[in-house]
């Protein structure tokens, strides 16, 4: 029996090109399959200052070629703007990849690399306001506020981090949360609670983000005193976590209650053959290190298996 | 930069974009941007697929501010497709299958 390839790799950001620098240089023959653009999420850093090594930050667009390009240096088929649309598995343990543009691959392994989404806030105005002061990108769209009020939702790294971003525009940024403290890490919060622009909002949620064409305020809940207020803000920056890209894996692999792909220490799924890393699975942190990690130990897991039969 | 794909600025908006015959693409970007940075390449394939039958163009939103703010763009990567002096579609961020999904927009306009 021949196969297309020896691993297909869905997801082609930092932890599914990681794991494709080593399938390469274990001379498998790697597919990875990218729907979007190479990084994925990562590609929506302006600056990555916790990769160690990168003493002066890089760029999450820097970043991502550059594992592009480390994974294709050593072999790897990266196909940009194709996704996986299902897994068959066969009777001999392989697997047929039905591709976004129609075709099939067959393949004899394949490490699961889809990360994961931001979560939306389920209020009116979200999706109808979405790009149009709704963000879920500081980066991206943070500029387009100077010197008006924005709100940021949230109250983790991403949160604080983005928020603290959008000091450089906004004349104040109204900090949602929750609940009564944030949960980022401390040195973030201690620098973005120093910041006067910095209003933070505790025990709150939002009911409603209004406006016509763009957004043109929001409706708050206070959680402890039930009542509500509205807020002038011109954006909303919505940073209240993650959902795990694992439409692909149900009924394939175990996931636990949240969608996330459930694996053990060698980045094994409950199917024989199927890998899974990063953001997508159950970690104990979600950081750009140790994603990568999984990405290098699933590879590593994948060559071993593929000896093994 | 792509030979097919070039730099747009306000003062030409009117002769490029809106007296043009063919459909227009216009790609809303800034260097800061770095999900622009990771689309362009897409863009640049879209725009050498179309020669002859639409027009694709770069605006730095940095060096421009009207037509930014006459189509109210509030985040970037934004691409808008014009025609007849209209907008007739627009995508924030980056879409799946990029190449694809822009060029199935375009041709819906042509």
């Amino acid at each position: 029996m021949t196969y297309d390839f020896d691993v297909v790799i869905i997801g082609g950001g930092p932890t599914g090109l990681a794991a494709a620098v080593y399938t390469g240089r274990a001379l498998l023959r790697t597919l990875v399959l990218e729907k979007a653009v190479p990084g994925g999420q990562i590609v929506f850093s302006a600056a990555i200052d916790n990769y160690p090594g990168f003493p002066d930050g890089i760029s999450g667009y820097d970043f991502s070629q550059a594992f592009l390009k480390h994974a294709q240096r050593f072999g790897a088929e990266v196909r940009i703007g194709t996704g996986a649309a299902a897994i068959e598995r066969r009777d001999d343990g392989t697997f047929d990849i039905r591709l976004s543009d129609g075709t099939t691959v067959s393949t004899r392994a394949v490490i699961m690399a889809m990360g994961r989404s931001p979560r939306k806030l389920d209020v009116p105005g979200y999706e109808k306001l979405f790009g149009s002061g709704v963000s879920v990108c500081a980066t991206c769209d943070g500029a387009f506020f100077r010197n008006v009020p924005v709100a940021v939702v949230g109250g983790g790294n991403s949160a604080v981090e983005e928020g603290a971003f959008l000091t450089r525009f906004a004349s104040e940024v109204r900090s949602i949360h929750r609940r009564d403290h944030f949960t980022a890490q401390k040195i973030l919060i201690e620098e973005y609670l120093h910041n006067p622009k910095v209003r933070p909002i505790w025990n709150t949620t939002v009911e409603e983000i209004y406006g016509e064409r763009e957004v043109e305020g929001i409706r708050v809940r206070n959680l402890l005193t039930g009542t509500t207020e509205d807020l002038d803000v011109k954006a909303v920056f919505v940073f209240i976590g993650w959902l795990p890209n694992s439409d692909l894996c149900r009924g394939l692999v175990a996931l636990d209650d949240e969608g996330r792909v459930k694996v053990n220490e060698l980045m094994e799924t409950s199917l024989p053959g199927i890998y899974a890393a990063g953001d997508l699975c159950v970690r104990p942190i979600y950081q750009l290190a140790n994603v990568v990690a999984d990405g290098v130990q699933a590879a590593v897991s994948v060559e071993k298996y593929l000896d093994r039969k | 930069m792509s030979e097919f794909v070039a730099e747009l600025n306000d003062s030409d908006w009117e002769q490029q974009v809106l007296k043009a015959t063919q459909p227009v693409l216009v790609d809303f970007w800034a260097a800061w941007c770095s999900p622009c940075r990771a689309l362009a390449p897409m863009v640049d394939e879209v725009a050498g697929k179309y020669v002859g039958r639409a027009r694709v163009f770069k605006l730095n939103v940095d060096h421009n501010q009207e037509a930014p703010a006459k189509y109210g763009i509030r985040g970037i990567p934004t691409l808008i497709l014009f025609k007849d002096r209209e907008e007739v579609e627009r995508v924030v961020g980056i879409p799946s299958s990029p190449v694809e999904s822009i060029g199935q927009m375009i041709d819906r306009h042509l």
